[in-house]
């Protein structure tokens, strides 16, 4: 391979002339640069500096140079915010002012509340209740009529501006029942008592030895003051009326024993902290129109 | 070696003292790796009769090439096991279940393992390996160092391991392509430094006027990696007996440092390590000589000094300022024709021989190669572009950008790199079946085309979807709205990744069978042709 170096030779294929160089067998053309290449190189670069002028590029000492149309990012999104703000004011304010029962009078006021209530439950509610309010285990559904605290418009808004039993908001929805295993207020036996008491009166099978009559007797003294005689339940207490075999832990046996034992004792959060009151009214809207409003 | 044996005991002693058991697991591991290197240094140095290996053998370097193929090897080995990690968190997404509640095997584990298998572990070597064969046969010496480039390869490997076991144990330091925690991250610098030093001391050797340029890119890719490893790595351990470290710098800056080593680790380790790569191995395959040297060295340092500028493009309306993110895009845009200068140079190096294509499947995959890398090169720019991005960040595009780049352009011009050195490491006649290329090139490149164009759909409607609003001015979807409509897409994406695992193993069991093969003679063992030149008239 010596014999190459230093003597350029012709490259039949191409007509191009080698550089002369040989690396392990592999030499190089001198072929000039693409004149397409350097044009669209060059062009990238008149570009990026005009560019450069209009907007913020380099940093100075303590700033940076700003650009002649005085753009900033932080600006262009207040600028962004303010007009989507004034887009939405008017209808906005039809739905501020209005009270819930002539929300529901006026086809116009009720389909923005709708609207508005759609894309704040998807954003806000959606990852616990469901994209379509279906909920999940521990996370009511709000598609039925079994309100644990409430369904009517009032009712509906006062949970999600202060929510169940959220630390942060003295108004807050509480009640808590009390944890009957690890408290020792009841022992095993007693739990499975109540628990299959509670299967009997929501009309569920109960285990074939099972203690009903202790159980009942166990639940009135026990459950009765906030779950009421019949276990009605209670909406004052957001205690679950437990004969409609609607549950939110399960009616099996081991949640039942679970729920008795360890307590739940769910929580929401208090939404007026991040959301605005027309916001809230529209979500009350929308939750009411699920399914179950009353 | 009196290095090595010096560290044992420490390193047992952490491991005894430590109360973290993922790192204890890894002081355990360098002790063994210390006592192994102590007894396979004595061994080689005391054996009876040993002399230095001779520089030259009749007039010929003596090449080294066991590192070589130990790196060509762990190659295979790791990309395999990357590629089917990867497969599997493509199952996850689209199959959440896949995870089985194990922390072990979640896609938050998962996943720095797949990116830092495929990169680092299959990347990197066969980026040594490659770097160790050309700088060789180019420089016309041998290797320096006698035990030193064995020092790189098997440190390197050992690097990989503990960075690999811990992911799965928990232990990151939450950067990503940056994860492994302070103590892997000095193991890794001293790995580098010796691996710069083999490099640059046989090009000192050299008996060749010039350095040759892919001497030149892979120069480029060690030293910039030594220094953005570094760089974005300066953080403090909580103590010697724990795993977890801080780095120096928070916020804003530190998202900037985080990107600049990010971005370049495209830059430098996927783009410049591998195009010295392509600058081989494609004249050395078409046998012919490369287009133009001009435009070599032109998008050579083009290429060098813009791309380490581009970083700020991932942080695109962030809290990093506005003149950063201004320059982050503007040099973006001036890298594509540097980055295609590598393409045009690849490409048109096969003038007059492209006829081959429709025999060689190997020089096909490398040619594929650098569509792929002319394609994902023109798209990087493209998404740089603040309205661009704005659509396209935080997407699957993005996720499919840097497959098109990783699977089309770093994949296939390492797979023809590695069908290249095989039957020349092992001086075999040639690979075992060709026809088995062709099966591997048809079925990746499906699984490629499928993998990318889902991600083009699911991550463009997936952009449409978080901006699309109602005629009340109101989102349109909800965030699980987006989540559930990129399902199918998910799965045909791990359908594509499939294709491309499949084909691995193809190539991989067709190199077993290569190397099964009976060598041939000495008289047929010149590794690569030489180029045909043939004179004018």
């Amino acid at each position: 391979m010596a014999d190459h170096k230093s003597t350029p030779q012709i490259d039949a294929a191409t007509g191009q002339s080698t550089t002369g160089h040989d690396w392990d067998g592999i030499q190089e053309l001198n072929t000039p640069l693409p004149r397409w290449w350097l044009g669209i190189f060059y062009a990238t670069i008149i570009w990026s500096i005009g560019y450069w002028i209009v907007y913020p590029a380099w940093p100075l000492v303590t700033d940076a140079t700003k650009g002649v149309i005085g753009y900033a990012s932080r600006i262009e999104i207040s600028q962004d915010l303010a007009l989507m703000k004034q887009e939405r004011a008017a209808q906005s304010k039809g739905l501020t002012e209005a009270s819930f029962e002539q929300i529901k009078a006026n086809p116009e006021l009720f389909r923005i509340a709708m609207a508005q209530g759609k894309a704040a439950f998807g954003d806000n509610c959606a990852a616990c209740h469901g994209v379509g309010g279906g909920g999940a285990k521990g996370y009511p559904n709000l598609n039925d009529d079994d309100w644990l605290w409430g369904g009517s418009f009032a009712e509906i808004q006062k949970t999600l501006e202060h929510g169940i039993r959220f630390a942060g908001d003295p108004d807050t929805r509480v009640s808590q029942m009390p944890a009957f295993g690890r408290e020792k207020m009841l022992d095993a036996a007693q739990i499975r008592a109540v628990a299959n008491h509670v299967r009997s009166i929501a009309g569920l099978s109960t285990e074939p030895k099972a203690d009903l009559g202790g159980g009942a007797k166990l639940f009135a003294d026990n459950c009765a003051a906030c779950h009421g005689d019949q276990g009605k339940g209670n909406r004052e207490m957001g205690a679950p009326d437990l004969t409609d075999a609607i549950s939110l832990y399960g009616m099996d046996m081991a949640s039942l024993t679970e729920t008795i034992a360890n307590s739940r004792n769910g929580v929401m959060p208090a939404w007026n902290q991040r959301l605005d009151p027309t916001t809230i009214k529209a979500l009350t809207v929308y939750v009411h129109s699920l399914g179950g409003g009353q | 070696m009196v290095i090595a044996a010096a560290a044992v005991l420490p390193l047992i002693l952490i491991a005894a003292m430590t109360e973290d058991r993922g790192y204890a697991f890894h002081a355990a591991l360098g002790a063994l790796a210390a006592l192994g290197s102590v007894f396979l240094i004595a061994n080689r140095c005391f054996r009876p009769g040993q002399v230095p290996a001779p520089q030259e053998i009749g007039g010929r370097p003596n090449y080294n090439m066991e590192p070589v193929k130990f790196a060509t090897v762990a190659a295979m080995v790791w990309g395999i096991a990357g590629f089917t990690v990867g497969l599997i968190i493509a199952l996850q997404l689209a199959f959440p279940d896949l995870n089985f509640d194990l922390p072990w095997i979640n896609f938050g584990r998962l996943r720095p393992l797949h990116t830092s298998a495929v990169i680092f572990a299959f990347g990197g070597n066969v980026l040594i390996g490659t770097s160790f064969y050309v700088v060789q046969r180019t420089s016309h010496a041998r290797l320096a160092g006698d035990l030193s480039p064995w020092f790189v390869v098997l440190g390197y490997n050992l690097f990989i391991v503990i960075a690999g076991t811990g992911y799965l144990l928990g232990i990151t330091q939450s950067k990503e392509y940056a994860e492994p925690e302070w103590y892997a991250d000095l193991w890794l610098t001293a790995v580098w430094v010796v691996y710069l030093l083999v490099f640059l001391g046989t090009l000192a050797k050299r008996k060749e006027p010039h350095i040759y340029v892919a001497n030149w890119f892979y120069l480029g890719f060690i030293l910039t990696i030594a220094v953005l490893h570094v760089g974005n790595n300066l953080a403090w351990p909580v103590s010697v007996l724990s795993p977890k470290s801080y780095v120096l710098w928070s916020g804003v800056q530190d998202a900037m440092f985080q990107w600049w080593y990010g971005h370049n680790a495209v830059g430098f380790f996927l783009t410049a390590g591998f195009l010295a790569i392509m600058y081989y191995f494609v004249p050395k395959r078409a046998e012919r000589p490369v287009y133009s040297y001009r435009l070599s060295i032109i998008h050579f340092w083009a290429l060098i000094f813009l791309y380490i500028w581009a970083g700020p493009h991932h942080l695109h309306y962030t809290a990093l300022p506005d003149w950063a993110q201004t320059l982050g895009m503007t040099f973006s845009i001036m890298l594509w024709m540097p980055s295609w200068g590598g393409m045009i140079n690849g490409l048109m190096t096969l003038s007059g021989a492209w006829d081959k294509l429709r025999t060689d499947p190997v020089l096909r995959m490398m040619v594929v190669s650098l569509a792929f890398y002319g394609m994902s090169t023109f798209e990087g720019p493209l998404m740089s572009i603040k309205a661009v991005n704005s659509l396209s960040h935080y997407t699957d595009w993005t996720i499919g950008h840097v497959h098109s780049g990783a699977l089309g352009w770093v994949a296939y011009v390492s797979f023809g790199a590695i069908y290249c050195l095989v039957p020349w490491l092992w001086n075999r006649k040639g690979l075992y079946s060709l026809k088995l290329v062709n099966w591997h090139f048809w079925v990746s490149t499906l699984g490629i085309v499928l993998y990318i164009s889902a991600m083009w759909v699911s991550g463009i409607m997936q952009g449409l979807m978080w901006r699309a609003y109602t005629s009340l001015g109101f989102l349109e979807y909800s965030f699980i709205e987006t989540v559930a409509a990129m399902k199918p897409y998910y799965v045909i994406r791990a359908m594509g990744g499939g294709l491309f695992l499949a084909g691995a193993l193809i190539m991989a069991f067709n190199l077993w069978m290569t190397v099964r093969s009976d060598a041939v003679g000495a008289s047929q063992r010149e590794p690569a042709p030489d180029p045909q030149l043939v004179p004018a008239q």
